[in-house]
């Protein structure tokens, strides 16, 4: 046991400092920063004046030292475009996308679940049908197409919805929500609505599936054969034995919903992670560029090792690897 | 029935129309649309410099006092612009056209990539075991967990960061093949490793190895055959996530360059002028992706539960 | 404990909750002015980044001793009046009575201070000042400001240098403009204390910047805004920001699209204000080089040829462009400044005009009847519809037989490209703050020599222009010192080392309840507005 957690504990490890360096290598060279930083009438020793402080004519295993010592320390050192340190800009960012990502994924698990559970076991009814014809229109639609779509029509012809930002927020110590104010939920609706359309019909598709295959096992055929009722069976047995697998990939999911936000929050002026890096990337900021890598690379991580202690404690005879497999083939 | 009729043409082809394949695609109007769909959009995309009206990427043949047409049965639309034009007075349709063969391109040659490099990984691993099975399915695991479209975004940024800016241009769209392919090749691997492990033990293939044919042999004649399945299920799903990709990463402007523009691209540029009432530009090349895209995805599915009875 | 936690907790909630509410009524008696561009400020230092959107934070907060007009002209600002005692000296008069944010007077020291502060190495507003020797207090509310060799055009340039207070500097730790060396954020790049006509209230990053209305502003008199508060919002994206006008969830855009200025024209409730800004667009030419880097022409350097340039320049139909591309937002243009800068001429703005057989005749003439091949750099983010024009050149040349390849591209990474001089064809565009020729022709003409022409990409040099130059700088009469600068501008016309394309037209959308001047620096100042 212990050596299992040590062993993935090490994995982590492993995939952090690879991250990192990934981190360190795509952000180092990109675009050149000093343009951005001093105007146009700078002359050009000011210029390298300015490279030899930064230190970007180092060589490269120098700066990568740098940039793990001061990543340990959370320290990504000052954004070049904001001039503020990059841990700070994170920090002000992250409520805004953890709120969206939180709320799309409660909105996907609840409306995904019940429309999987009802296909599996309505299959044939006209409903169904319906649900799964739109679950694939759903998969097919890509997000920045239905957030325009969503702008263009709550927006700009029924002026219903805000079209960008989040609304007035509140502070509660150093964490901003929109959750207490009117204008804040009316922000995240189309925001969410657009990142959670994918999730929603990965969760209502992978749910009908796990069903319909628990339905089919000899415990459930045992159980209808003790003569208990349909609805003891699917609820009690068939999606008590769905819901483990679901929630895993729910859980594996989230880091997918902060990576899609940040073409959502393209959209919709969200002001959060993935707005910042995209505006980072047009800036060439790269210590903002370099911490969002290394802090995403680091949730994905965390959640993933949760899940793997998770199915450790929980069943020790799933191997790991299966349940994986069964949600990403889906 | 005698032996030599059996593989006329004829009879191949009568074999598989009482497939049970055959049987379930006929049975389903849905498949068969969508599958036409996507033979005429693939057909028009492949053959767009014969199909298309105007050759759209010429840019001596361009006529700007053209531009913003609007399509050709509206009031204030002209033919030969069936379709209309865009901002640089281009014919959409031609456009389009060709935007497709970018997208469908990209999206073949992720996949194509992505199935061969991760059948024959998973298939090795399968076949072989030990540290090299174990080193391969733990890297796949720790890829799994990481969303297939930062994947995308950190390797043009690394391409982006490690060529000179000349050279990343001409080879921008092999960078965005391997960028959306290497992010599937784990999912590959799984199955195709799964189904060796399955093969490897069973009798024939000892057979073959008693009788001294090398392990490559064994595996490529075997063991390979028997993974294809599976395999071509993911590839018809990957392959509708794959041209969505490639449209996001050139919406969120790191995708092929804007000389060359793939539907993506269009839908971007297009955006602009949805305010201004110019709604063809967007409309006609993000409705091909959306009908393209769920086209794969009807046959993807169809293909899942048809080759997997269990399902039905 | 842990109920009384959860009870604190639930407390703290429900007063968070009332917070707003409770400031939504004192919201809504002021007048409250929303607004968007699709960047944000740099910084809120007014020494430290030269920046056409953070100088417009620069200008609600902070002013100069000399102010702009809402038509541009030099008016007084800070100094009530201002005149040369000698050749190498002007005197400024300062305003009296007036008060910095915080309370404290503004006086000589302050000046002293300030202008000393922006010819700091980390300033980046040093070069407006080169010629500044030395600034002296001569009373509580006179200075002197001695300049090397006489400088006619001081009192423009010192316009752009922003007056701060130099106690509360002190105080904050920030006399010198934020610089990279430190690594640290100094107070000065979040928190303002100017005597301008608004006080910085709240700064998010990217986020939103409220700005409130500075009630002791000596300039209240003249100008009786009655904007209460300023909330700004950087919006990326044109299709929201249009979206979030038309949704009126914003007062005013600073830069609508083109295409989308009709609709917003239409819909009822807001308004569009035009304007040309002072600002031209143009290609520039590798013409100094032996052989062109992005060519298919090797051994010689077919812009070094005049007929190659003219030809280039023939072929290109500038009027469509305007008309389709810009919408008919833009003014053709026949030199690379525009109306408004001194030395602009409508004699010599004229275009050489479209004509494609002989952009070919010429090309013949030089040796390519063929054409050749060249690749054009552009931005994409940078100037209205950029790529678009640089799409609608490279089909024009190609119809003259040039086969232009073109890498569209970020500013972040445009710029650099150029400054590296990694490029043989690039599209530049050139405001210019002081209004006056020199400030073109010391950047975009002037032979580089670590000082001037640090924006010259053509590899051209020309020693009678550069002493022209030299010469406008201290020449005192104006008469000849016009003459100068029309000889310069025919000399640069008639070589043909840019190409110029159109003068920009700025589009400023607001709402009807909003009445404010549009201004050709597309610099908005608040104090002008009005708001129903």
């Amino acid at each position: 046991m212990l050596g299992y957690i040590v062993g993935r504990l090490a994995q982590a490890l492993a995939v952090m400092l690879a991250v990192a360096l990934v981190a360190f290598l795509l952000f180092n060279y990109v675009g050149d920063p000093i343009n951005n930083m001093v105007g146009q009438e700078a002359t050009t020793m000011d210029r390298q004046e300015l490279r030899d402080q930064l230190g970007l004519d180092d060589p490269a295993p120098v700066q990568f030292a740098r940039f793990l010592g001061n990543a340990i320390q959370g320290n990504f050192g000052l954004s070049y475009r904001m001039k503020r340190p990059v841990a700070a800009l994170i920090q002000e960012r992250l409520p805004a996308t953890l709120e969206l990502v939180f709320l799309s994924a409660l909105a996907s698990l609840v409306v995904g679940l019940p429309l999987g559970v009802y296909t599996a076991l309505r299959r044939d009814s006209w409903f169904s049908r319906v649900v799964l014809t739109t679950s694939l229109v759903g998969v097919s639609l890509p997000t920045f197409v239905i957030g325009i779509g969503l702008i263009y029509l709550l927006s700009v012809q029924f002026d219903l919805l805000p079209s960008f930002g989040r609304g007035q927020v509140v502070s509660l110590g150093w964490w901003t929500t929109g959750f207490l104010t009117k204008s804040g939920w009316a922000a995240i609706v189309m925001p969410a609505i657009t990142l959670s359309l994918y999730q929603l019909t990965l969760v209502l598709r992978l749910v009908r599936t796990e069903m319909m295959e628990v339905l089919r096992t000899d415990y459930i055929k045992f159980a209808r054969a003790r003569g208990l009722s349909n609805r003891v069976v699917h609820f009690r047995h068939a999606l008590k034995n769905t819901m483990m697998p679901v929630v895993t990939i729910v859980g594996l999911q989230i880091g997918g919903l902060i990576a899609f936000s940040i073409v959502t929050e393209t959209v919709f002026q969200w002001p959060g992670m993935g707005l910042l890096f995209i505006q980072a990337v047009g800036f060439a900021d790269i210590p903002v560029m370099a911490a969002y890598l290394v802090l995403v690379g680091a949730m994905f991580v965390v959640l993933n090792l949760m899940v793997d202690l998770a199915y450790f404690v929980i069943d020790p005879r799933l191997r790991v690897d299966r349940a994986k497999a069964a949600g990403k083939a889906t | 029935m005698s032996a030599p009729l059996m593989n006329t043409p004829l009879a191949l082809l009568r074999r598989w129309y009482d497939s049970d394949l055959a049987f379930s695609f006929r049975s389903s109007p849905s498949v068969v649309i969508a599958a036409v769909v996507a033979v005429v959009i693939i057909m028009a995309a492949v053959f767009a410099p014969l199909v298309a009206p105007f050759n759209p990427f010429d840019p001596g043949a361009l006529k700007l006092m053209d531009a913003f047409t609007a399509p050709a049965w509206t009031d204030e639309g002209k033919m030969p612009y069936l379709l209309g034009t865009d901002d640089q007075g281009r014919d959409l349709l031609s456009t389009i056209l060709y935007g497709s063969r970018i997208s469908l391109l990209v999206g073949f040659a992720a996949i194509a990539f992505a199935a061969v490099f991760g059948t024959l990984i998973g298939v090795l691993c399968g076949y072989r075991g030990g540290w090299l099975d174990v080193a391969v399915m733990r890297t796949a695991d720790v890829q799994l967990t990481i969303p297939s479209i930062l994947i995308a975004l950190t390797i043009d940024g690394v391409t982006r960061t490690a060529l000179p800016r000349e050279l990343h241009n001409e080879i921008a769209i092999f960078v965005l093949i391997f960028a959306i392919g290497i992010a599937d090749w784990p999912q590959f691997a799984r199955v195709a490793r799964s189904a060796a492990l399955v093969e490897r033990h069973k009798d024939y293939v000892s057979a073959a190895r008693v009788i001294g044919q090398p392990s490559w042999v064994i595996v490529l004649r075997h063991v390979l055959p028997n993974t294809l399945g599976p395999v071509l299920v993911l590839a018809t799903v990957g392959l509708a996530l794959a041209v969505l990709s490639e449209a996001t990463l050139s919406f969120l402007g790191v995708g092929v360059p804007p000389t060359q523009p793939s539907l993506g691209t269009l839908i971007r540029v297009g955006q602009s002028f949805l305010f201004s009432g110019e709604w063809w530009i967007t409309f006609f090349p993000a409705m091909t992706l959306v009908l393209l895209v769920l086209a794969v995805n009807v046959l993807g599915d169809w293909l899942r539960d048809a080759l997997n009875p269990k399902l039905r | 404990m842990a109920a009384f936690r959860l009870k604190t907790a639930l407390l703290a909630g429900a007063l968070a909750l009332t917070l707003p509410l409770a400031a939504a009524p004192a919201l809504a008696q002021g007048k409250v002015l929303r607004w968007a561009s699709q960047g944000d400020y740099l910084t809120m230092d007014p020494h430290s980044q030269n920046e056409g959107l953070t100088r417009t934070g620069s200008f609600q907060t902070y002013e100069g001793l000399v102010g702009y007009s809402a038509d541009l002209k030099f008016v007084p600002a800070l100094a009530t009046s201002w005149k040369a005692v000698n050749d190498t000296t002007w005197e400024f008069k300062l305003r009296q009575g007036v008060k910095f944010h915080d309370g404290a007077d503004f006086t000589a020291d302050d000046v002293v201070f300030s202008v000393k502060r922006a010819q700091h190495p980390a300033s980046d507003f040093k070069t407006y000042i080169a010629s500044v020797k030395e600034v002296k207090k001569i009373d509580s509310h006179t200075v002197h400001v001695e300049t090397n060799g006489a400088n006619p055009i001081l009192p423009n340039q010192i316009a752009n240098i922003f007056i701060l207070s130099k106690a509360w500097a002190e105080k904050n730790n920030v006399v010198n403009p934020q610089s990279y060396k430190d690594k640290e954020e100094t107070f000065a790049v979040r928190n303002t204390n100017g005597t301008g006509p608004f006080m910085l209230k709240q700064r998010e990053q990217d986020v939103r910047t409220v700005m409130v209305r500075n009630p002791t502003w000596w300039g209240l008199k003249d100008n009786p805004h009655n904007i209460d508060e300023i909330v700004y919002t950087p919006v990326t994206t044109p299709a929201t920001r249009v979206a979030a006008l038309l949704s009126s969830q914003l007062d005013f855009v600073l830069d609508v699209p083109v295409q989308d200025v009709e609709r917003v024209k239409r819909s009822p409730g807001l308004q569009v204000k035009k304007t040309n800004e002072i600002r031209s667009i143009f290609l520039g030419l590798d013409v100094g080089s032996a052989e062109l880097k992005y060519s298919d022409v090797k051994g010689k350097n077919p812009f070094a040829d005049k007929r190659v340039r003219q030809a280039m320049y023939h072929a290109i139909d500038m009027q469509a462009i305007a008309q389709k591309v810009m919408r008919g937002d833009a003014v053709v243009a026949g030199m690379i400044t525009s109306p408004g800068v001194h030395g602009y001429n409508t004699a010599i703005d004229k275009r050489l005009p479209y004509d494609v057989n002989k952009a070919k005749a010429l090309l013949k003439d030089a040796g390519y009847p063929n054409g050749f091949g060249v690749k054009l750099d552009c931005s994409n983010d940078r100037y209205v519809n950029d790529e678009g024009v640089c799409q609608a050149v490279v089909g024009m040349l190609a119809q003259a037989g040039i086969k232009v390849d073109l890498a569209a591209q970020s500013k972040t990474l445009h710029f650099p490209k150029l400054q590296k001089k990694d490029t043989s064809f690039f599209l530049l565009g050139w405001g210019v703050p002081t209004f006056d020729s020199h400030y073109v022709f010391s950047y975009l003409v002037q032979t580089p020599d670590g000082k001037n022409g640090s924006w010259n990409f053509t590899n051209y040099s020309n020693p009678k222009l550069d002493a022209m130059f030299n010469g406008m700088l201290s020449e005192l009469d104006q008469g000849k010192r016009d003459k100068l600068i029309a000889d310069a501008w025919n000399i640069i016309n008639d070589e043909v080392i840019y190409l110029p394309l159109h003068h920009q037209v700025l589009n400023w959308a607001m709402s009807d309840k909003l009445d404010m001047p549009i201004i050709a620096d597309n610099v908005p100042r608040f104090h002008f507005a009005k708001m129903k």
